[in-house]
């Protein structure tokens, strides 16, 4: 028991105190460093992992959700492969058995067949040989009344001639290679193809036409959306520096215009590879060679390469396809740019090694190396 | 009252009554003021609870109406280019914009809808803001007040004219302007950043945003002292300046002990619009420079030897692998 004095408790009386602010401070501190225990013990609710891309101090890095990079590509795990046969000197070419083979007549029947089911596992999964060959069901495969058939039979060619011929860009850090299957995943039409929309702005001409608006294109800024059919169909040069401290300025220099085109286009790589300028820039001076990453020149040679996949493969095509297949706006042919392959991914599907059992894709002369397969499978 | 219910963000004490149509005693003060005052307590919770009446004058009246001018020209241009769909209109708003002319048109003037509107918009702009400019120095000289708001708003304009005006006009290209538009102006604005190599080593950028963040942190100051004192008074600034009282001598100590300096109840706003002022004043010198004496700020800073060389290596492959990022280096 303790004593008080009566004066005391007649004085609490005769001044009561309001609790409300004192219960509101306690409870917002104590809510605060409740909040701030949960978080030191248990860790931050969101992880994040850094893949360091330059020079300590220059905040060069890429980041990534850990809960992102546990999850993975989800296209990955349906990803069909098979591994070939390797073929017995003297075996019949699906050329001399089949007739109107024209890109694929070199493989062994077996082969021929296997890529022939994988292929349909790619593209059409659902609709089966008969998405391409119009008499499947009578067991007729020669004839190419679909336009499927022509479409696949460039492909082929083009898938080809990028596993040969632009090895340095697909097959840069590692073997990775591309088969159809990096493009489509399973789709007849791949989901990350484009066409030209510029331009967007109705009542507009020239500068304020082709911007401005939410696209796909622009990636849902409000750069312009006309960068992919600039640089990649009408190639002008990606530039935006001068590169001397005090220049004379000349007609035809970049201006803010380039710069922001520029911007868009660098914006579409940074999405299609799921990363940051800081992957292949120093961000402090962007244009200069000796402060970028290996895979900004890796990035230059894929633009080289979409430009040659476009021109010799995909605009000829414009005039196979149904119009169904067409752009929206100016009726033309789908085309390829880096989303159309790498999906989010820096490299496509995180870097599977698509093109290892596939030898018949990975070259354009008609003979195929089937020799890392000789060594596993010894009589 | 408690002290939690006395240091509150909004004003705690109103006062409405008859309201103050101010005074009318020379310079006919009051020929072109309205006539009509009301009362709200919602502004009265973050100023004075009067509202009204209010000087227009000529110079408000033009300004008003060519201000209305560029908004709806800037506004039916957006609409225009959805075609007319106010759905769309109030989707895309932060999208649209009125943008200035494509290069090749000069300082000519170029078709209406390739930036001929933007012309049109800017030149009622520069009308809009000039006379809200004159109006603000007019109504100081009837006042007999000092023309400090004035100058200060100048400042800003003077940053806003080096961008849409002198600028454009040293560079021959009225292109160089800045789009009328939310996202867009952003857009200019990295842009303009990266075309020029890099604002950041634009020595006038760095003053501008030393004067910016310098502003914020001496209006934080300033605010805080005051509101700390005003219990003995400090609120009542001016009688504090001329006769400096409790408030006063406390709010001063306060920061000689804390900084061993500090300012005069009278010196400290000079402070405080000498930040301001000198915010947009440098920022326009640096925009004004760019493009047209330094086209490259990066290596003008490399010329200059304060840009940082690093020797580390570039590329990830020197700091980790892209298997061990994703976490499947067991795999491979």
């Amino acid at each position: 028991m303790t004593i008080r004095p009566k004066w005391y408790d007649q004085w609490n009386k005769d001044n009561p105190t309001g609790l409300k602010g004192l219960v509101i401070l306690l409870g917002t501190t104590g809510a605060a460093i409740f909040a701030a225990i949960l978080v030191i013990g248990l860790g931050q609710p969101f992880p994040t992992h850094s893949m360091q891309t330059g020079p300590r101090g220059t905040a060069m890095y890429v980041p990534e959700f850990a809960a992102d990079l546990r999850t993975g590509d989800p296209t990955v795990a349906d990803y069909y492969t098979d591994e070939p046969f390797v073929p017995e000197p003297g075996e019949d070419l699906a050329g001399d058995i089949y007739e109107n083979v024209q890109v694929l007549g070199g493989l062994t029947d077996a082969n021929f067949n296997r890529l022939m089911n994988a292929m349909t596992l790619w593209v059409a999964p659902d609709q089966g040989c008969a998405y391409c060959h119009a008499g499947a069901a009578e067991g007729e495969y020669a004839s190419d009344d679909l336009y499927t058939k022509i479409v696949a039979r460039s492909m082929l060619q083009m898938t080809q001639n990028i596993n040969q011929n632009w090895d340095i860009h697909v097959n840069a850090n590692t073997q990775i290679g591309v088969t159809c299957y990096t493009c489509h995943r399973g789709r007849n039409v791949p989901n990350n193809i484009w066409f030209r929309i510029s331009p967007v702005n109705e009542a507009m001409a020239g500068w304020s036409a082709n911007q401005n608006r939410v696209t796909m294109t622009s990636n849902f800024t409000s750069l312009p959306s006309d960068y992919l059919e600039t640089y990649l169909l009408d190639y002008e040069r990606i530039s935006v520096h001068d590169l001397e401290p005090r220049v004379q300025n000349l007609p035809g220099d970049p201006l803010i215009q380039q710069a922001e085109r520029t911007y868009a286009f660098m914006n579409y790589i940074s999405n299609s590879l799921g990363v940051n300028c800081t992957f292949c820039h120093n961000s402090r001076a962007f244009y200069d060679g000796a402060q970028v990453t290996p895979q900004w020149s890796t990035a230059s040679l894929g633009i080289q390469m979409v430009q040659e996949l476009n021109e010799v493969y995909l605009i000829p095509l414009g005039d196979v396809y149904p119009p169904k297949r067409l752009g929206p706006v100016h009726a033309d042919p789908p085309l390829v740019a880096c989303r159309t392959c790498h999906q989010g991914y820096q490299r496509p599907m995180e870097g599977l090694n698509v093109i290892q059992n596939w030898p018949e894709l990975a070259s354009t002369s008609g003979e195929y190396d089937y020799s890392a397969f000789n060594e596993v499978a010894p009589e | 009252m408690a002290y939690f219910e006395y240091q509150n963000i909004f004003t705690q004490v109103q006062v409405q009554g008859p309201p103050e149509m101010g005074m009318d005693n020379e310079n006919r003060m009051a020929q072109e003021r309205t006539t009509t005052a009301s009362f709200s307590t919602l502004i009265g919770w973050v100023g004075n609870a009067q509202l009204g009446p209010i000087y227009l004058g000529w110079a408000g009246a033009v300004s008003l109406a060519t201000g209305v001018l560029w908004l709806n020209i800037v506004g039916l241009n957006m609409l225009a280019q959805v075609g007319w769909s106010i759905p769309e209109f109030i989707r895309q708003l932060f999208w649209l914009a009125l943008e200035p002319p494509g290069p090749e048109h000069g300082l000519r003037m170029p078709p209406l809808n390739d930036g001929g509107w933007y012309i049109i918009a800017s030149f009622f702009l520069l009308v809009s803001v000039m006379t809200w400019w004159l109006r603000v120095y007019l109504l100081a000289v009837d006042h007999k007040m000092g023309k400090h708001i004035a100058w200060a708003f100048l400042s800003a304009i003077w940053l806003f004219l080096v961008l849409g005006l002198f600028r454009p006009i040293l560079m021959g290209s009225w292109s160089e302007a800045v789009p009328y538009g939310i996202f867009p102006h952003l857009d200019w604005t990295t842009a303009f950043s990266i075309r020029y190599g890099n604002l950041y080593y634009n020595p006038f950028h760095c003053l501008s945003i030393v004067f910016l963040y310098g502003s914020t942190l001496l209006f934080a100051m300033h605010g805080a002292t005051i509101l700390a004192v005003t219990r003995f008074g400090g609120d009542r600034e001016l009688e504090q300046i001329y006769d400096r009282g409790t408030a006063s001598e406390r709010a001063a100590l306060f920061w000689r002990w804390t900084m061993g300096f500090n300012a005069t109840m009278e010196g400290i706003h000079r402070w405080a619009w000498w930040f301001a002022v000198l915010t947009p004043i440098t920022g326009g010198i640096g925009i004004l420079l760019t493009g047209t004496v330094v086209d490259n700020w990066f290596l003008w800073a490399v010329e200059h030897n304060f840009a940082p060389e690093y020797l580390e290596p570039y590329g990830y492959e020197a700091y980790g692998s892209y298997e061990s990022f994703i976490g499947q280096e067991a795999a491979q």
